[in-house]
C-alpha cells in the first residue's frame, strides 16, 4: 500500500491529488503504463446546466400524478388493514359491506383467482390475508365502491374476528428455538445470512495493541414521500388490463400484477405515472396494491382507483430495516486496522421483501474504506410481526454506516489519534484489495481525496480544534464537528442480472422518441437520458421527447433502485444513439464524403457493436483513451448538424433524415448495455462484488445545548465523487435532499413501534424537516470519471443519503464527550451521559 | 345545479374565474378543486393540515385546502397553481425561478412552495433568507433538502424587484 505519496503524517490539509488521475472538474487523462482502466464511454467533454424536461409541467400542476387520473366510470377502492400484527383470522365476514349502498365489490383472499402470494425475491407476501394476519399493514379486504365514502363505510361495515397470537417483535427472540415460526414453510424466521471470511482475524487481532468491542443500533425510518401510494387500473377490451400508478419499479409492477391476475406480461400495462417521491419505498407494497386493483378490475369490469390515506401508507408500506450492529475492531501500534469482527441483524418484518440484499450490500462494504487484513462478517435478516421493512434510500447502508463510522472514530478517540489522521491511516488506496478480495484497479480510488476536500472546505482544522469536548461555551452550548466516510457499490453488483436498454427513435422532421427501461422516480431520470440523447446527436433538448416508461413499449431495464438509473439507462442510451449513427452513416458519407481509413478505434469501442452491448470486463484491459487532444474520427454532431471530421464540410441532420425515406430506412436504434461482470461466492463471501464504487465524505456541524441535551445541526457538507455530475445542478439537489434525509436518521424522525404496531400514522408526529429548520446545507462535487460510466457518470442517488447520521454523531461526540450508539438520539440521553 | 331546493349554488371565484359548483358547502376545498373542478395541482399529502401540499392563496394569503370548507370562502379569491402562469402559458417569475434554480426534483410539494413564496413576496418583496425559510416552513419536502427552493425565492425576488436578471 503506497499510502505515503498521500502525505501520510503531515497535518496540512490539502486535497490530495493521487498523481495518475483527474483533479476536480477535469476529465481524467491518459493513465499510467500498466493502467487498465476501458475508454471512457461516450463522446461530450463539457457539462453543461440543462433545465429539466420535466420542470415546467411540474412548476404549473400539470403534471399528472395517479391520484389525478381519472376514468369514466370508475370505482373507488379502499383497504381494510389487519387490527392485530399477529392473528388467526376466525371471521372474515363481508356481506355487511356489501348491503351499504354504493359498494360494487369485496375482494378477500378466497377470492384470487391465481397466485396467492408474491414477492420480489422470495414470493412470501401475501395479497390479501386469508385466514393469519402477520404485520399491522396485511390487507384483508379491498372493497370497491362507486365513491371513496361508500367504499369506507363499506370497509368499516366488515367483521373480523381475531385470534391474537404471541407477537415476535425481537429478532434474536425470533432466532431463538422454539419461537413461532411467521412462515411455517420456510422452517425458520431466518430469512437470509450473508458471511465473509477473510484473512485469521483471530490471529490479527492477538496483533492488536487496541480492540474496541460495540453496539450499535438504529430504529425504523419512514420513506415520507409526500405522494401516497395510488394506482388506476383499467380493463381493456381483449382482457388485458392497463395500469398508471405512483409506481418505482413498473416492471415489477407487471410482474405482481400479471401473477395475481393469471395473465402473461404481455397482458398487462404498466405506465409510470409522475411519480411524487419515492427513495425505494415505492417498489414493492404499490406493486400489491396495483395487483389487487387489478383483480377488482378484471372482476367488475370497470376502472378501478385506489388513493391511500398518509394513515394507510404508514400502516401498509415498508420502513427502513433497524439494524443492531455488534462490532470489534483490533487496530496495531501504528494504528493500523488490523482484524474486525463484525455481525449485523436487520429486522425484516413479515415478509422478506428485499432483505436479503439490503444485509448484503453492507457485508460487501463492512470495512467501510479502509483496509483490514482480518475480517469476519455475519449478517442475517429475520421475520418479525413488526411493521414491514424493505427498500429505502442507501439499503442497508446507512444503517451500517452509522456503526462504522461511529467505531471508527471510537477508535481514534480509545488510541489518541485525530480521527482525521486515523481514516487517513486506513484507507483503500488505488489498487487495494478490498476484504472480499477485490482489487480496486478499475477506477479512480478517490476516498482520500473526497475527504480531504471536504476537510479543506470546512476549515476542519480551525474548527475541530475548538470543539466544545464537554464543555459549553458562554452561550450555554457546546460545538463539535465531525465527518463520516464511505464508499458504495454502485448499481446491483452481484444482486441481480444489470441490464438495460434504449429505443431511439427519429421522427421524419428530425424530432426524436426516447424510450429508456428505466424510470424517473423525481431525481432527474428523464431530463439526464434526454441531456445525453441530445448532446451525443447535436440536438437541442427540445427536440428529443422522452416517452414514460411504458412496460408494453420497452424492455425490462431492470429496476431503477441502487443509484443505477443514469449509468444504466445512460449507456444504454449511448449505444443506442451509436447504432442509429451507423445507420446514418453512408447517407452522410453520400453527400458530405467518406470518413479517413482507417476509423479510430476508440470511437468504434464507444459505439460498441450491433446488437447487445457488454461493457467491458472491469478487469480487461480496454483501449488506450484518446485524452483530451485526440481527435474522434467520426462525424461530428452538433447544432442540428452533422460534420465531417477532416473537410469541416457539413449537412442538416434533417436533410439526412430525409435521405433516410428514400432509402426506405427506419431511423430507429435499439441499444443494449450490460454492466461489466460481478461475482459472489456465498460460502466464503469472496467476489468482484460491483463493478465500480463512489467514495464520499459528510462532515457535521452541531451545537448542543448544556441545559436541555438539544442538538442543533448548523452545518452538513456532502462531498461525493459521481463520477462525473452530467448535470451538477441535479446532482447538488440530490446532495442536498440526501442530506437532509440523512440527518432524520439521526434526530427528528422517529416511527416508535409497540407490539408491532406503529404509534404514529401521519406527519404530525413522524416529523420531518422543515425549511427553517435545516442546517446550511453545501454539496461538494469532485469528479474522477468512470470508465464504466456514460460520459464517465456513476451515481449519488443513495450515496447522498447514508452518512449524515455518523457525521453528526461524531460532531455530538467532540461537543459533548457523550457517544451516541442508538438511533434516533434522544436529547435525555445526551443529557444524562453529559459529564461535565 | 342546486341539490334539492335547499341551498342555491356556490360561486366559487377560482383563478380569475368565478365558477358555479355544486358541491355543499362543508365540502373541503381541496376536494372542490380536485373532485368537482378537476384543478389537481393542489394535491393531498396527509389529509390533516400539516404536509402543506394542499396550500392555495386565498385573497393571497396561503390556506390549506384540506383544512377549509367551500362555505367558508364567500366573495374571496382563490388562486391555485393553475392560475399562476399568464394565458399565454408564460411563466410568473417564480415558478420560471424554481426551474432556473434547479428547485424542482418529484414536483408535488412544487405548487404549494411557488405559491407559499408568492404570497411572501406579494407583502415583502425583498425578505431575507430566513424570512423565506420561514414562509417554506409549513410545506414539507422529501426530495430537495430545500436549499434550491429557498435560492429559488431569492432568484425570484431579485427578478421582481429589479426587473429582468
Amino acid at each position: 500500500m503506497d499510502i505515503g505519496r498521500l502525505q501520510l503524517g503531515t497535518s496540512r490539509l490539502r486535497p490530495a491529488r493521487p498523481r495518475d488521475h483527474s483533479r476536480r472538474g477535469i476529465r481524467i487523462g491518459p493513465h499510467r503504463a500498466g493502467s487498465r482502466l476501458p475508454a471512457r464511454r461516450g463522446s461530450a467533454t463539457v457539462t453543461v446546466m440543462v433545465q429539466r424536461v420535466d420542470a415546467v409541467e411540474k412548476v404549473t400542476g400539470r403534471a399528472l400524478f395517479a391520484d389525478d387520473i381519472v376514468a369514466e366510470g370508475m370505482l373507488f377502492a379502499v383497504p381494510l388493514h389487519a387490527a392485530h400484527p399477529h392473528a388467526r383470522i376466525r371471521v372474515l365476514e363481508t356481506a355487511p359491506a356489501v348491503e351499504v349502498p354504493g359498494v360494487v365489490a369485496v375482494l378477500t383472499a378466497a377470492d384470487l383467482p391465481a397466485a396467492t402470494r408474491l414477492g420480489t425475491i422470495v414470493r412470501d407476501q401475501y395479497i390479501l390475508a386469508g385466514d393469519r394476519t402477520r404485520y399491522q399493514g396485511d390487507v384483508l379486504a379491498v372493497v370497491a365502491a362507486e365513491t371513496e365514502a361508500a367504499a369506507r363505510a363499506g370497509a368499516a361495515a366488515i367483521r373480523v374476528d381475531y385470534q391474537p397470537l404471541p407477537v415476535l417483535t425481537d429478532p434474536q427472540a425470533a432466532l431463538a428455538p422454539g419461537a413461532p415460526l411467521i412462515h411455517e414453510e420456510r422452517g425458520t424466521n431466518l430469512i437470509a445470512s450473508y458471511r465473509v471470511r477473510d484473512g485469521d482475524p483471530a490471529r490479527a487481532f492477538a496483533t492488536c495493541t487496541e480492540i474496541l468491542e460495540r453496539e450499535y443500533r438504529t430504529s425504523w425510518i419512514e420513506h415520507a414521500y409526500l405522494e401516497p401510494e395510488s394506482a388506476i387500473v383499467t380493463p381493456e377490451p381483449d382482457g388485458s388490463v392497463t395500469v398508471r400508478g405512483s409506481v418505482q419499479l413498473p416492471f415489477n409492477a407487471r410482474r405482481f400484477i400479471a401473477q395475481a391476475c393469471g395473465l402473461p406480461l404481455s397482458r398487462v400495462r404498466v405506465i409510470q405515472a409522475t411519480l411524487g417521491g419515492s427513495f425505494g419505498g415505492k417498489d414493492e407494497t404499490i406493486n400489491l396494491i396495483c395487483a389487487r386493483l387489478a383483480v377488482l378490475a378484471l372482476r367488475t369490469r370497470r376502472p378501478v382507483k385506489s388513493t391511500y390515506s398518509r394513515e394507510e401508507s404508514m400502516r401498509e408500506s415498508y420502513k427502513r430495516h433497524p439494524f443492531l450492529v455488534r462490532s470489534r475492531l483490533g487496530v496495531d501500534a501504528n494504528g493500523k486496522m488490523q482484524a474486525l469482527d463484525i455481525e449485523m441483524t436487520a429486522d425484516g418484518g413479515p415478509y422478506c421483501t428485499s432483505s436479503p440484499f439490503v444485509i448484503w450490500r453492507p457485508t460487501v462494504q463492512c470495512t467501510g474504506p479502509y483496509v483490514v487484513p482480518g475480517v469476519r462478517c455475519d449478517t442475517r435478516a429475520v421475520y418479525t410481526n413488526n411493521p414491514l421493512t424493505g427498500a429505502m434510500r442507501g439499503f442497508g447502508s446507512p444503517q451500517f454506516n452509522f456503526a462504522c463510522e461511529s467505531m471508527v472514530d471510537e477508535m481514534a478517540h480509545a488510541i489518541g489519534l485525530d480521527p482525521v489522521e486515523f481514516r487517513r491511516r486506513n484507507f483503500f488506496t488505488q489498487g487495494c484489495r478490498t476484504h472480499t478480495g477485490q482489487h480496486l484497479d478499475n477506477h479512480t480510488v478517490s476516498i482520500r481525496q473526497v475527504m480531504e476536500t471536504a476537510l479543506e472546505r470546512t476549515g476542519w482544522a480551525e474548527k475541530y480544534a475548538r470543539c466544545g469536548r464537554g464543555t459549553p461555551g458562554p452561550d450555554g452550548r457546546a460545538y463539535g464537528i465531525g465527518l463520516a466516510c464511505c464508499y458504495r457499490g454502485v448499481s446491483l453488483g452481484a444482486e441481480g442480472a444489470d441490464f438495460c436498454s434504449a429505443i431511439v427513435h427519429v421522427q421524419p422532421d428530425a424530432s426524436v422518441l426516447l424510450q429508456v427501461g428505466v424510470s424517473e422516480n423525481g431525481q432527474g431520470l428523464k431530463t439526464a437520458m434526454t441531456h445525453i440523447a441530445a448532446t451525443e446527436l447535436g440536438l437541442p433538448a427540445s427536440q428529443i421527447r422522452f416517452l414514460d416508461t411504458d412496460t408494453s413499449h420497452v424492455p425490462d431495464g431492470g429496476p431503477t433502485v441502487a443509484s443505477r438509473g443514469t449509468i444504466v439507462g445512460g449507456n444504454a442510451v449511448l449505444i443506442a444513439v451509436a447504432r442509429l449513427k451507423e445507420m446514418l452513416e453512408p447517407l452522410i458519407a453520400e453527400r458530405i464524403g467518406a470518413l479517413p481509413e482507417p476509423r479510430d478505434a476508440t470511437e468504434a469501442t464507444a459505439a460498441g457493436p450491433p446488437g447487445t452491448t457488454a461493457g467491458p470486463p472491469a478487469t480487461a484491459a480496454g483501449p488506450p483513451t484518446t485524452g483530451t487532444g485526440g481527435e474522434p474520427a467520426g462525424y461530428r454532431y452538433t447544432g442540428g448538424r452533422i460534420h465531417h471530421p477532416v473537410t469541416g464540410e457539413s449537412i442538416a441532420l434533417n436533410e439526412v433524415v430525409a435521405a433516410a425515406a428514400e432509402h426506405r430506412l427506419y431511423l430507429q436504434a435499439f441499444g443494449s448495455w450490460a454492466a461489466p461482470r460481478v461475482s459472489w461466492d456465498e460460502e466464503r463471501g469472496r467476489g468482484h462484488a460491483y463493478f465500480t464504487y463512489v467514495y464520499s465524505c459528510n462532515v457535521a456541524e452541531v451545537t448542543v445545548e448544556a441545559a436541555t441535551g438539544k442538538v442543533r445541526v448548523t452545518r452538513l457538507i456532502g462531498a461525493h465523487d459521481p463520477g462525473r455530475a452530467i448535470n451538477p445542478e441535479m446532482v447538488r439537489g440530490q446532495i442536498y435532499g440526501g442530506l437532509l434525509m440523512g440527518m432524520g436518521l439521526a434526530l427528528g424522525e422517529h416511527y416508535p413501534v409497540a407490539e408491532g404496531i406503529g404509534q404514529v400514522g401521519n406527519f404530525d408526529r413522524y416529523r420531518i424537516c422543515r425549511a427553517h429548520q435545516a442546517p446550511e446545507l453545501e454539496a461538494l462535487i469532485i469528479e474522477n470519471p468512470d470508465p464504466a460510466g456514460p460520459w464517465g457518470a456513476k451515481s449519488i442517488g443513495e450515496p447522498a443519503n447514508e452518512l449524515a447520521a455518523p457525521a453528526i454523531t461524531n460532531a455530538i461526540f467532540h461537543a459533548t464527550g457523550v457517544r451516541i450508539r442508538s438511533l434516533p438520539l434522544q436529547p435525555e440521553e445526551i443529557l444524562a451521559r453529559w459529564q461535565r | 345545479m342546486s341539490g334539492a331546493g335547499h341551498s342555491s349554488p356556490t360561486i366559487l371565484r377560482v383563478n380569475g374565474v368565478a365558477r358555479e359548483v355544486a358541491s355543499p358547502p362543508e365540502r373541503l376545498l381541496l376536494d372542490v378543486l380536485r373532485g368537482e373542478l378537476r384543478l389537481t395541482g393542489t394535491k393531498r399529502g396527509c389529509g390533516i393540515g400539516v404536509c402543506g401540499t394542499c396550500t392555495v392563496l386565498v385573497d393571497g394569503v396561503p390556506r390549506l385546502a384540506c383544512r377549509l370548507p367551500l362555505g367558508e370562502i364567500g366573495e374571496r379569491e382563490v388562486l391555485t397553481i393553475e392560475g399562476l402562469a399568464g394565458h399565454d402559458g408564460t411563466l410568473h417569475p417564480i415558478q420560471q425561478a424554481f426551474i432556473d434554480a434547479g428547485a424542482i426534483q418529484c414536483g408535488f410539494c412544487t405548487p404549494a412552495m411557488v405559491l407559499r413564496a408568492k404570497a411572501l413576496l406579494d407583502r415583502r418583496p425583498d425578505p431575507s433568507r430566513e424570512e423565506i425559510r420561514r414562509a417554506l416552513g409549513p410545506v414539507l419536502c422529501r426530495c430537495t433538502g430545500y436549499h434550491q427552493i429557498v435560492a429559488a425565492v431569492e432568484r425570484a425576488a431579485h427578478v421582481l424587484v429589479r426587473g429582468k436578471t
